[in-house]
């Protein structure tokens, strides 16, 4: 120990870092957020019985939506799995990851011209002729959004866990004779047992957060959520103490979740991995193959749609005039701009915070607890809670472009982190226990370790978390709806603006480019910095 | 290390687009600056059409601040506070003048305002008017052949035809709903908003996304303006849309703007108001803001531009019944509506 105690702990000081920075954010947005409400009363808000009724329609919702997520997401990962080798299939991950990183009002467009009243739905319908319409609005309306949004991402985190399951296992599955049941009793199931606990919060805590889908598609105010409530105790009665009421309320129904799924989930430590892909013996026969495929089909032609729909009528729109016009251009560039920035911190803070959970063998990662559950809290803190306190905190400088953008930089990287860290932490702590021992042995540690062992495991994981976070923070308006002004309007801004203008078939186009670089954007940086898949 | 590269230069084309696109306004001319709503500062806005002329006249330069959307101009300038940096607030409505005079953030406006074209006297020592319109239901007459014609009538109407509206709390298109329901209803509004629920398709958080599921044929009529209508004749020689005149009247939104008791140029701002009123302003305002201007110009409203509607049409309440009202009307809109 004592030998040791000089060392620099790079690993766990980028952790601390992190927590650190972290911890101030969030800690002084809601110091301020106190400090500046007249009065605070959470009993009063608890006992309101409209916001009872709100937080029970609220988790009522998330949980529908995450069975649906989960139940739908878990046929598909199976079936993408049994099938490792297909035209089209590296395209299809990038498809699933497609809705998440898609801008939620985009995202509104594509679902309303496939479901709407006068969508691709009811026409298919009609020439059918079938004479009931499907109605979008309602509980049914935010099911299917919500679906579209965590369905795929289901399938994107749970099938690197299928796929890495060892060959050892599928040889000795097909040695046993096992068929399709028993392959998922005794290897699915506890893989899912391991993974989905984490998978189905994050889903149920994207929901509960939930605010655009559910004001747009709810049908009325018997479908708010919480985060609607906050909005207009924060914007628009600027009732402070009401307002730090509800997050509060919202950060502990979350964070209890968080420490629920925590106790659920099974650290299992895998086998070291044989790479190689061994065809799965459940994998032959025509039936399956069928089935298989036709599940795929399904769930590709679900999430394909409402974004073809938008790349349609944006190019139906007046893509000419529109390519050609500076705030577009600028616009692309200054949206550029803030998701690279909120990307590379994101990234930073990812790494630290995973390295630093990775301790010798023997000792008990004290911090990785706390810094677990600090990570998590861009899901659980309401960014408009988030960002009202950030104004107050900065008050006096926020009208200095550079702490605004840092601002919007430092807001988006906080809430993409849980997601960022989520595709990384796994892949470090998989690594540390692959290679620490034999680090050990070789005394191999800092910088040499990192580029020989970690660099190249962990450069596709990073490269996911990068992407990942550049591609939430391009489809961000809430941070820059706050802090942005004249001279800094990015994409999603103008798109909102078009829309405020009349100018819709304007809004189209923007709506179709934002989709597009989004889409190019996570391909380029989770391609050139991740590698190539080795196969 | 090859691998790296890919880092780096993320990181470099971060920084380099980000000192070329941000930019930096280091310069010794003085600047106003306008707090308002998104709108206002779009390409098409009104107040992009009117930047340059105001610039001129005044050497000075103009910097708006935007949110989304006029309902949340209040709680911005209550966020900021007496340190804002802000000269001018503009685009709040009378809903929402009472509580914004009551935070003292606001000053007296020092203008003659006796001869303005609104459909009723301004006497408000604070606020100044600079352009008004009515709320009302707008609609497709080739897919709506019999319009209502009441507020009665449109909760009466065929359930297949559906309504968008705008929630109250997050926009003031859906708080000057509520506020004319009120009016004409008082304390029956929440049987009012409980017969009419059946119709709504969904209600909005702003008033784009209405008007947005609106156009792509999603319901069959939106809350919007009277002028909506204009828009889609003048800049697109559309013809079929149009907007009711109720038979109970339709209710009125005058948006104003005011000068920050903390203004940090008084001065520009006193003349921003002034030229808000002069017809390089007030000419601008039909077909960017799509409303109609405080003071006439002198060439009148465009060719197309729907005709105001009469005063004894025009709903309203005043800045004080409504400042008094509305948090209570927004409970009851809550309840009335979740059952």
């Amino acid at each position: 120990m004592t030998t040791r105690a000089h060392t620099l702990n790079l690993p766990l000081l980028g952790g601390l870092a992190s927590l650190v920075v972290i911890l101030l954010l969030i800690g002084g947005a809601f110091v301020a957020l106190l400090l500046a409400a007249a009065d605070i009363d959470i009993g009063a808000v608890v006992g309101d019985s409209y916001i009872r009724h709100v937080v029970g329609f609220t988790v009522w919702q998330a949980a529908l939506s995450t069975l649906l997520s989960v139940g739908l997401g878990v046929p598909v990962v199976r079936a993408l799995a049994r099938r490792p080798r297909f035209f089209g299939r590296e395209g299809l991950r990038y498809l699933f990851a497609m809705p998440f990183l898609t801008p939620v009002i985009v995202a509104i467009f594509g679902l309303v011209a496939i479901y709407g009243v006068s969508g691709w739905l009811n026409r298919g319908l009609d020439l059918l002729g079938s004479a009931q319409d499907f109605h979008l609005y309602g509980l049914a309306g935010i099911l299917i959004a919500h679906v579209f949004f965590n369905m795929p991402m289901v399938v994107t985190l749970l099938l690197p866990r299928f796929e890495a399951v060892p060959a050892d296992s599928w040889r000795l599955a097909a040695q046993l004779g096992m068929k399709s049941g028993a392959i998922f009793r005794v290897i699915e199931l506890p893989l899912l047992r391991q993974t989905l606990p984490t998978i189905a919060m994050l889903v149920f805590l994207l929901c509960f957060v939930s605010f655009v889908v559910v004001l747009a598609l709810g049908g009325g105010p018997q479908a708010t959520t919480l985060e609607v409530a906050i909005y207009q105790a924060l914007r628009f009665d600027f009732d402070l103490g009401r307002g730090v009421s509800l997050a509060l309320l919202q950060l502990a129904i979350g964070a209890g979740l968080f420490a629920m799924t925590r106790l659920l989930e099974r650290q299992m430590p895998l086998m070291p991995k044989l790479r190689s892909l061994v065809a799965r013996p459940d994998a032959a026969g025509r039936l399956g193959r069928a089935l298989d495929l036709i599940v795929i089909a399904i769930a590709a032609l679900f999430v394909a749609t409402p974004l073809a729909a938008i790349v349609i009528e944006g190019i139906l729109g007046s893509v000419g005039h529109l390519v050609s016009d500076p705030r577009l251009q600028l616009g692309t560039l200054r949206s550029l701009t803030i998701a690279g920035c909120a990307s590379l911190l994101c990234g930073c803070l990812a790494l630290g915070i995973s390295m630093s959970g990775r301790q010798r063998p023997g000792r008990s990662p004290r911090w990785s607890g706390l810094l677990q559950m600090a990570s998590v809290s861009g899901l659980v803190v309401s960014p408009l809670a988030l960002g009202t306190g950030l104004f107050l905190l900065f008050r006096p400088v926020v009208d200095q472009p550079w702490i605004a953008y840092g601002l919007v930089v430092a807001m988006n990287a906080i809430m993409a982190l849980p997601f960022g860290l989520r595709t990384l932490s796994q892949a470090v702590a998989d690594a540390a226990r692959e290679d620490d021992r034999l680090c050990g042995a070789l005394g191999l540690s800092g910088w040499n370790r990192w580029r020989l062992i970690d660099w190249p495991k962990l450069r596709r994981p990073l490269g996911g978390c990068l992407a990942l976070a550049f591609s939430l923070a391009l489809g961000d308006l809430s941070a820059i709806a706050l802090f942005g002004r004249d001279g800094m309007e990015t994409l999603p801004l103008l798109l909102y603006q078009q829309m405020g203008a009349y100018h819709m078939p304007d809004a189209n186009v923007t709506a179709a480019l934002l989709l597009i670089l989004n889409f190019a954007c996570y391909a380029a940086i989770a391609a050139g910095v991740g590698g190539r898949a080795r196969r | 290390m090859r691998h790296f590269k890919s880092f780096a230069v993320l990181a470099a084309i971060s920084i380099g687009l980000g000192l070329g696109a941000l930019g930096t306004a280091a310069a010794d001319t003085p600047t106003l600056r306008i707090l308002t709503y998104e709108s206002f500062t779009s390409e098409w806005g009104l107040g992009t059409a009117i930047k340059p002329a105001f610039e001129k006249e005044c050497g000075c330069k103009l910097e708006f601040i935007s949110v989304e959307d006029g309902a949340a101009l209040l709680s911005r300038l209550k966020l900021e506070g007496a340190s804002s940096k802000a000269d001018i607030v503009l685009g709040l409505d009378t809903n929402l003048t009472a509580e914004t005079a009551a935070t003292g953030l606001i000053a007296d406006h020092g203008l003659d305002l006796s001869r303005l074209d609104l459909p009723m006297a301004w006497a408000d020592k604070q606020f100044v008017p600079f352009d008004y319109g009515w709320f009302a239901f707008v609609y497709d007459k080739t897919r709506l052949p019999n319009p209502p014609q009441s507020l009665a009538d449109l909760a009466k109407g065929d359930a297949k035809d559906k309504i968008v509206i705008e929630d109250p709390r997050t926009s003031t298109p859906g708080l000057g709903l509520l506020m004319w329901v009120r009016k004409v209803y008082g304390d029956k509004a929440p049987d009012y908003w409980a017969s009419l629920k059946p119709r709504i398709l969904t209600v909005t958080k702003g008033w784009s996304e209405a008007y947005d599921m609106f156009l792509k044929g999603e319901a069959a009529l939106v809350l919007s303006y009277t002028t909506s209508p204009s828009y889609h004749l003048i800049e697109e020689k559309k013809d079929q849309y149009a907007a009711g005149d109720f038979a109970e009247g339709n209710y009125l939104q005058i948006e104003v703007a005011a000068k920050l008791a903390h203004a940090p140029q008084p001065a520009l701002a006193d003349k921003f108001l002034a030229f808000m009123l002069s017809p390089g302003f007030q000419s601008a305002v039909a077909t960017t803001n799509w409303m109609y201007p405080a003071k006439t110009p002198a060439e009148g409203l465009p060719a197309g531009f729907a005709a105001p509607l009469p005063k004894d049409k025009t709903l309203l309440f005043t800045p004080e019944e409504a400042g008094q009202g509305r948090r209570a009307w927004v409970d009851e809109w809550l309840k009335a509506m979740s059952r």
